[in-house]
């Protein structure tokens, strides 16, 4: 059945304008319709100009993070049947500077992210001829769901932390910190500790727990980062036990 | 304008792509790598794969096993010596992978775990659980970055390659964010550019998969190869046309008719075997055949009446009820988070309405065994390349397997390639991409009041080549579209653009990628006009017949000023002399 609803979108555009506004979009959608689908046919059949990004539209790229009716969501999943208001207002996602219209700047996590060393490290190099690591389903449970992250920004975008003091780590990074902690094929507990309990580190959390409501991939970075909060706080009193501990 | 150099120049960030700049930062430190794609690299379509990723590791298994049911699959027009590349090598990439922290699929013992894949003989499909994509790429991602060496170009769209004095000596680059021009110089550059599966109107691939490098090939002279195979999968998601993986299949799951009939065994499929028997499914038999054979099946069953109808089109059942909801969430849970979601139906309860959707372009940039190109300096990997591995039927799970193999491969050849000449003169640079500019400010920058969009001429190039270039063709509908194709590159040419900012510009990018596309078309339908045979994707209701003879031979696509020309090469076999393609048949 189709419908009729407007679509309140945030216009930026730096090359002709100096503030940002809001453009009314009439449209008549379908049920199957998500946001994403909304957009794009305002910029194939109504106005060319309008700028966002998307790739997969089945919620495993991360490209299409905005912000809906206040909400940061994925537009690919986000279906416009879900909302009976009379205008559906979609922003770009909160916390980051916008380069124009739906598009954000998300370098500054592109910048974070190598900070916590998220990939696998070993004290010594296994040859491939000795084969897999082993690893049981039940080993692999205990970091699989932070292994799960699609880099979207959502949690960024809702963490009241990041977006009074943006020099937090932030949860999608420091949960990929301990997806590879949690991994018994790691031994760079002791390596990430710099960055992870440094000043904007994990400290920096006060566990309002938005990241988790608002995350499309359920990872639960808030979750994540209360368990960095007590390894590396037991850690750290064993070093006070015994001098000379950790690799 | 700023001026960026490397010895190396990667073109996409996708699996490809990171494990050739992976292989040089590793293993030549000495080396300088740069990246360069037109999304973060971990939005790349690699991400979407969701079955999994073939290489023989169960002792029971053989090279040879793998060899030729990827040959038989290809029917026969893969090369054989690169599908023993391919096979020789899978294991040790994937394990590679594993060494990489990717979280692949455990048995209880905690070894890698192993599924059935459609027209493989045993399960040699490694997988992590139905995101195995996902998971090798933010794998290959997040060690990528352990390495400093790998300068990475975010969001960069190259616009053409630098060729002079007979090479490949960098690209020409849009930085999206700044909408300017810059030339990126390079002594050997490599292709990882990925598919171009949006040419066509309904498809599993992102909005991204346009095709482009193999458009910057083909635009310098090299030849595009075997375009006219382009592969339906034979499970999407109605209205959406996302994937529904064939593990689902791989993992019991079968196909019916709406009169409740398991149609495949009409069509020389093999006979069903009950859910419940413990050798269902049956390996390269029924749900387990071949993509090709199935998607053709659906359009038979479609003309004998025998789909359903639904606002989106007719739709076939994949009913996966039997697996029980447990099996489900551990071995295909995004199945069911997809189907519950865009569908609104719960495969534990209901079946899964499926049809066939373009996923795959078996074809591509005409490459050697190590991913040179006929343009020295200039190599490809991946799915943009045609090595060619897949011929005229790809099976599913061996292309995330060949995009690492190759990609590691043209990496090492590059290099070496990379120490034989001169890095490109700053002039050369300089000039290319000024060129560059001043053709955008000419074209598509230019207001000159024309009506036409890039959706409008967009929208007409996908119907056209469903039309004309679809599951089955004849000679007068591919004349057709090759004639409409024609009209539409006059209309490409009028076109201006409405939005003439620099700021991030997605209706240039749009453009640019539709210029792309446009080419990659042409050669689609000039490939298959002139293929007067069937054979694997390529089916000719005029000529149903394969013709081993006139077309044991891959079609090579030149670029000319009107029409493409197309000539032929010959299909290299080492140890399996073409047959007949079996399945289900004892
Ligand atoms: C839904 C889906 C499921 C699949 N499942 C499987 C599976 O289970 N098993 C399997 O083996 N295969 C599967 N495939 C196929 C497989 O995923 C792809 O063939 C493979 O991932 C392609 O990798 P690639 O590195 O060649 O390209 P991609 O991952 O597509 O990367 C291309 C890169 O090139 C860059 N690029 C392109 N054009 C430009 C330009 N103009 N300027 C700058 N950069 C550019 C992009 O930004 C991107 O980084 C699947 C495909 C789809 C669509
Ligand atoms: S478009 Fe990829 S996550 Fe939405």
């Amino acid at each position: 059945m189709p419908e009729q609803t407007v679509l309140e979108v945030y216009r930026y555009l730096p090359d002709e304008e100096t503030e940002p506004r809001f453009q009314s979009y009439e449209i008549t959608y379908r049920d199957s319709w998500v946001v994403l689908d909304a957009l794009d046919h305002i910029k194939t059949e109504i106005d060319p100009t309008l700028s966002f990004r998307w790739s997969c539209r089945m919620g495993v790229c991360g490209s299409c993070g905005m912000t809906v009716n206040g909400e940061p969501k994925l537009t690919c999943e986000t279906f416009i049947r879900d909302y009976n208001t009379e205008t559906i207002k979609i922003e770009p996602l909160a916390h980051f500077p916008v380069i124009r219209d739906l598009v954000i700047n998300m370098q500054d996590f592109m910048e974070k992210l190598p900070t916590v060393s998220p990939w696998l490290i070993t004290d010594e190099d296994k040859p491939l001829e000795a084969g897999e690591y082993l690893q049981t389903p039940a080993q692999m449970a205990r970091y699989k769901r932070f292994s799960m992250c699609i880099n979207c920004m959502l949690c960024y975008s809702a963490c009241p932390v990041y977006g009074l003091n943006s020099l937090f780590t932030g949860p999608a990074a420091l949960a990929l910190a301990e997806r590879y902690n949690l991994d018994s094929r790691d031994e760079g507990t002791q390596e990430r500790s710099d960055v992870v309990t440094a000043h904007d580190g994990i400290w920096r959390c006060t566990y309002v727990g938005e990241c988790t409501k608002v995350c499309p991939k359920d990872v639960d970075p808030a979750g994540a980062i209360q368990m960095l909060k007590l390894s590396y706080a037991l850690d750290w009193a064993k070093s006070l036990v015994l001098p000379g501990r950790g690799r | 304008m700023e001026t960026f150099q490397h010895d190396v120049l990667i073109v996409g960030g996708g699996g490809a792509g990171l494990r050739a700049a992976i292989a040089i930062a590793r293993d030549h430190p000495d080396v300088g790598v740069g990246v360069i794609s037109k999304v973060y690299p971990m939005r790349s379509h690699t991400v979407a794969a969701e079955g999994g990723a073939a290489a023989v590791i169960s002792p029971t298994d053989s090279l040879d096993d793998h060899a030729y049911d990827t040959i038989s699959g290809s029917d026969w027009l893969a090369d054989q010596d690169a599908v023993e590349i391919l096979v020789e090598n899978a294991s040790k990439e994937l394990l590679q992978l594993e060494h990489w922290g990717c979280p692949w699929s455990r048995e209880p013992d905690g070894r890698i775990s192993v599924r059935p894949f459609g027209g493989m003989k045993l399960e040699r499909t490694w997988y992590a659980a139905d995101k195995t994509g996902f998971h090798l790429l933010h794998t290959l991602f997040q060690t990528s970055l352990k390495y400093d060496a790998i300068n990475r170009y975010d969001e960069w769209f190259v616009t053409s390659l630098i060729v002079a004095d007979g090479r490949c000596q960098g690209v020409t680059a849009i930085e999206i964010r700044t909408g300017e021009m810059h030339p990126i110089g390079a002594r050997s550059v490599i292709l990882c550019t990925g598919g171009a599966g949006r040419v066509y109107p309904f498809t599993t691939n992102g909005n991204i998969k346009t095709g482009d490098g193999m458009a910057l090939a083909y635009r310098a002279g090299v030849p595009l190869k075997d375009m006219e195979f382009v592969q339906y999968h034979p499970t999407g998601l109605p209205g959406t046309g996302i994937l529904i993986t064939e593990a689902a299949r791989g993992e019991g799951g079968i196909l019916v008719n709406k009169e409740g009939r398991r149609y495949l065994q009409n069509y020389d499929l093999g006979q069903p075997l009950d859910i419940n028997d413990p050798n269902h499914p049956q390996k390269q038999t029924m749900e387990l055949g071949p993509r090709d054979r199935l998607s053709q099946a659906f359009i038979k069953e479609r003309e004998a009446g025998r789909t359903f109808e639904g606002p989106d089109g007719d739709y076939v059942h994949l009913d996966i009820r039997h697996l029980g909801e447990r099996e489900i969430d551990r071995k295909i849970p995004m199945v069911r988070e997809l189907a519950v979601r865009y569908v609104g139906i719960d495969p534990v309860h209901k079946p899964i309405p499926v049809r066939t959707v373009v996923h795959y372009m078996m074809g591509g940039i005409d490459t050697d065994t190590n991913g040179a190109t006929s343009l020295p300096g200039l190599f490809a990997a991946g799915e943009c390349a045609c090595v060619s591995v897949n011929g005229a039927n790809r099976l599913g799970s061996n292309s995330l397997t060949e995009i690492l193999v190759f990609g590691a491969r043209a990496a090492s050849v590059a290099v070496d390639q990379a120490g034989q000449v001169p890095p490109p003169s700053n002039q050369l640079l300089t000039t290319s991409a000024r060129s560059q500019e001043m053709k955008l400010k000419a074209t598509l920058l230019h207001p000159n009041g024309g009506s036409d969009t890039v959706s409008g001429i967009r929208t007409a190039l996908q119907e056209t080549l469903e039309e004309g270039a679809g599951i089955f063709r004849d000679g007068a509908t591919l004349e057709r579209t090759c004639a409409s194709i024609a009209q539409l590159q006059d209309r490409y040419e009028k076109l201006s653009l409405v939005d003439t900012s620099r700021t991030f510009n997605t209706d240039l990018v749009a453009a640019l990628e539709l210029g792309a596309m446009l080419e990659i078309g042409e050669a689609i339908a000039h490939s298959a006009l002139a293929r007067t045979e069937s054979r694997g994707s390529h089916q000719r209701t005029d000529h149903p017949d394969r013709d081993d003879d006139g077309f044991l031979r891959h079609s090579l696509a030149f670029r000319g000023e009107g029409d493409p020309t197309i000539e032929y090469k010959e299909v290299t076999v080492t140890r399996w002399p073409p047959s007949e393609r079996v399945y289900g048949r004892a």
